[in-house]
């Protein structure tokens, strides 16, 4: 909340930084560590010094804006209250009756030691049932990395050239 | 950042520390939470770590960004040469039974290393080539300016 009134962008990234830390917390105490390992890596750490880059190269205060509030604020309110509504449906959080657990989840839990011998099962379905969607998902991250290298870092390397 | 000689000293100190642990969860991802995602990031943080305290030119030294750059393509190259390689001896693309056929849990297991491995150099050096990236194209500030 306080990052909405500030408009100070230096302490507004700050203030996102933490947040990401604070919810790396929240996964650890809800058992997903791996989640929190990648929360607090990715959304604490360098996505926090990408945005102070991003910062250092354009400005640091936010401009004043003389827009109304009132309707964007009354959209938020409502899609916030239509987000609470929908997760009344869901089941408690750890609930063994939940559908998650019921089909595909108990079958993955019963049959990745046999198959690999391997004890975590994340893993196991990540890097050898998905092997695939893993792959896909690795380039993904190589082709973000190419666009934002052929954005940001091709004119340099051009200039040096010439 | 020309005095801020705690943070210099910490840094080095937790550089070593914070590779590690990257190592580990890269290497142990199979047994323990984590795998090639988030050793990629905790390798990369210490990278970038280095290179905001100690500055851009010298964490180029210890990791020049044409090797950044190629790297992060050599990995993607290691995970999906690891699905060739069952095809040419017969498997379906990425059965890692192909690696050992006697032992098919041995197979698996080398496999996902392999490929946990491919991931895990991919995202490392995406990410220290996109900070690259992003900090090349940024003045050097002193601390004032911030």
């Amino acid at each position: 909340m306080m990052a909405l009134t500030l408009n100070h962008l230096f302490a507004v990234i700050m203030l996102s930084g933490a947040f990401s830390l604070v919810s790396a917390m929240l996964f650890v105490v809800m058992d997903a560590v791996d989640v929190a390992f990648t929360e607090a890596a990715v959304g604490a750490g360098v996505s926090t010094v990408l945005m102070l880059a991003t910062m250092a190269l354009t400005v640091r205060i936010q401009k004043d804006t003389k827009k109304p509030i009132l309707f964007p604020l009354i959209v938020v309110c409502l899609v916030g209250v239509l987000l609470i509504y929908g997760t009344l449906d869901m089941p408690n959080f750890g609930a063994f009756d939940s559908p998650a657990q019921l089909h595909l989840g108990s079958k993955y839990l019963s049959i990745t030691y046999k198959d690999m011998g391997i004890p975590n099962v994340v893993t196991g379905i990540l890097a050898s049932y998905r092997g695939y969607d893993t792959l896909g998902e690795t380039v993904v991250v190589l082709t973000a990395g190419l666009g934002v290298i052929l954005l940001l870092s091709s004119l340099k390397g051009r200039k040096d050239k010439e | 950042m020309k005095h801020h000689l705690i943070l210099k000293v910490i840094t080095k100190f937790m550089v070593g520390v914070i590779v590690l642990f990257g190592l580990y969860v890269q290497f142990h991802g199979d047994y323990s939470p984590g795998g090639g995602f988030q050793a990629g990031v905790i390798i990369a943080a210490a990278f970038i770590l280095y290179g905001i305290v100690m500055g851009l030119e010298n964490v180029q030294k210890v990791m020049p960004i044409w090797f950044a750059q190629k790297a992060a393509a050599i990995g993607v190259l290691v995970y999906a040469l690891t699905g060739v390689f069952s095809i040419v001896f017969g498997f379906e693309f990425l059965n890692y039974h192909a690696i050992s056929p006697e032992h098919p849990k041995h197979g698996q297991h080398y496999g996902i290393i392999l490929v946990e491995l491919g991931v895990g150099i991919t995202v490392t050096f995406v990410m220290i080539a996109i900070y690259y990236s992003f900090a090349g194209r940024t003045p050097r500030l002193d601390d004032k300016e911030w």
